[in-house]
């Protein structure tokens, strides 16, 4: 799972923030700041949460190649 | 004026008036009839409602869907103004403004309201609430929550912020009252426009020639220095902070003390557990939706299909947030309180790019004066059954609301 924001599009509502405060931040701006792009599977409930919440739809995820190191 | 098919069933006219505590019937009707309903106002022109949860997000998130009140054919609910006034009031009023126009002045005010400025005026917020409470608990009983509480709270707060003297609120205050009542009288609300903005007009002036250390002082060094800003702009901008900043919170705190003294339990839960503050302000924001559709008038600028509908470029279209907040679609048994839903994406401050710039401001405002209020005053309880609602007011509310302990 990879974010992609969009600042452009960003309205500085917090959502994500607010949802996800490890993973997303606030700029000096108030705009859509992404602390960790590619987050623990651990924090993909709230990160998917914060992406419906995103009331500008800046957020959007893309599905990530699984790590080869990590194969069985 | 519009497209749309006026068909051979007769319309549900347009607006409905709530019932205190929920929608109207009219509203479960419409909702299960259809996604978008037309409806017929009271002047005759027919426009589309918007009554679904899902429906309402798609249409606030549209780029086709426009905002822009000086569009010949806007069709708003207050209509029948000529353009040379709407001009006139529009400057800086980014709230009827579509992007890009809209974005280059919200992008000016967003740091103002972020989540971490937020959190900065936490603190200040309380000691506030405890200012007042303090005042009405030295004072007659029963006081009234709206004057001593609901009101001055976010009044305080959104002068501070702006750099508004709180002393001359009666002049705002009053006529602010004018405009939000405008479904009433349009004359009136255009006159009580005029009279807001010329006020803010001479504050801008004063700004200008010595700015402050507060959102309006800022605006003048960060921006009017630098030629991003007219003076009319910046007069807009202030007058849509002020009202905006006034009717809300001032209208949801009461409401929300009045929902939570009916539903003892929860009440009851969040005095044990005050981190379900949160959760419960979302709650309230939602199964109360005082704004319903005020905030949420549009226009469609190219055909858009939605629910087997097709909405034509040029019709009006209303998104109906308490219809869309009491979707079951959204949120089982949605007239049901439950402090524990997940609630948090109700439309209670609309969707997309508009959505409320303030709405951190008024989580922490609800948030805190709630929790203070209940633990500073355990035995609050109404001292009346008999309450003054703002019935088929725009934004809804409680004229007063009686309270003693």
């Amino acid at each position: 799972m990879r974010i992609i924001a969009d600042k452009h599009t960003c309205i500085g509502s917090g959502q994500c923030v607010l949802t996800a405060p490890d993973v997303f931040d606030s700029d000096d701006d108030g705009l859509v700041d992404v602390l960790d792009s590619e987050p623990d599977p651990a924090h993909e409930p709230s990160v998917r949460e914060a992406v419906a919440l995103c009331p500008s739809r800046a957020l959007s995820l893309a599905v990530t190649a699984p790590d080869p190191r990590r194969a069985h | 004026m519009t497209t749309i098919d006026h068909g051979t069933s007769p319309l549900q006219s347009f607006p409905v008036q709530r019932c205190p505590f929920g929608p109207p019937a009219e509203y479960a009707r419409m909702r299960d009839e259809a996604p978008v309903v037309r409806v017929r106002l009271p002047d005759g022109r027919v426009l589309w409602v918007v009554t679904r949860h899902a429906e309402a997000q798609r249409i606030l998130t549209d780029p086709r869907i426009s905002t822009d009140t000086t569009r010949e054919d806007f069709t708003s609910i207050s209509g029948g103004h000529d353009n040379e006034t709407m001009a006139k009031l529009h400057a800086g009023m980014f709230i009827d403004m579509d992007p890009p126009e809209h974005d280059v002045y919200r992008r000016m005010l967003i740091s103002e309201f972020s989540v971490k400025r937020i959190k900065a005026m936490r603190p200040g917020i309380e000691a506030t609430a405890n200012e007042l409470i303090d005042a009405m608990l030295a004072g007659d009983r029963p006081a009234d929550l709206v004057a001593e509480f609901g009101l001055p709270l976010p009044s305080l707060v959104i002068c501070q912020l702006l750099g508004v003297p709180y002393e001359e609120r009666a002049y705002f205050q009053s006529r602010t009252r004018q405009l939000v009542n405008f479904g009433s009288d349009p004359e009136a609300a255009i006159a009580a426009t005029e009279q807001i903005r010329a006020y803010l007009d001479d504050l801008v002036t004063r700004a200008e020639g010595d700015p402050g250390d507060n959102l309006i002082g800022r605006l003048v060094t960060e921006r009017r220095a630098t030629g991003e800003l007219s003076h009319d702009a910046l007069v807009g901008m202030t007058f849509l902070l002020l009202i905006a900043g006034h009717e809300t919170t001032a209208n949801m705190l009461p409401l929300s003390v009045l929902t939570l003294l009916r539903n003892p339990g929860q009440l009851a839960e969040l005095r044990d557990d005050p981190s379900l503050w949160p959760g419960a302000v979302e709650e309230l924001l939602r199964i109360l939706s005082i704004t319903d559709w005020a905030a949420f008038d549009r226009m469609a600028i190219a055909d858009i299909e939605i629910g087997g509908t097709t909405i034509r470029a040029g019709d009006g279209v209303y998104v109906l947030g308490l219809a869309a907040n009491w979707d079951e679609r959204a949120y089982p048994k949605p007239g049901d309180l439950d402090i524990h839903r997940r609630a948090r994406n109700h439309v209670a401050f609309g969707f997309g790019v508009h959505q409320c710039l303030g709405q951190n401001l008024a989580r922490a405002e609800l948030e805190i004066a709630l929790r203070v209020l209940f633990d500073r005053i355990p035995d609050l309880r109404a001292a009346t059954e008999d309450f003054n609602f703002k019935i088929g007011a725009p934004i809804f509310g409680l004229y007063d609301l009686p309270v003693t302990w």
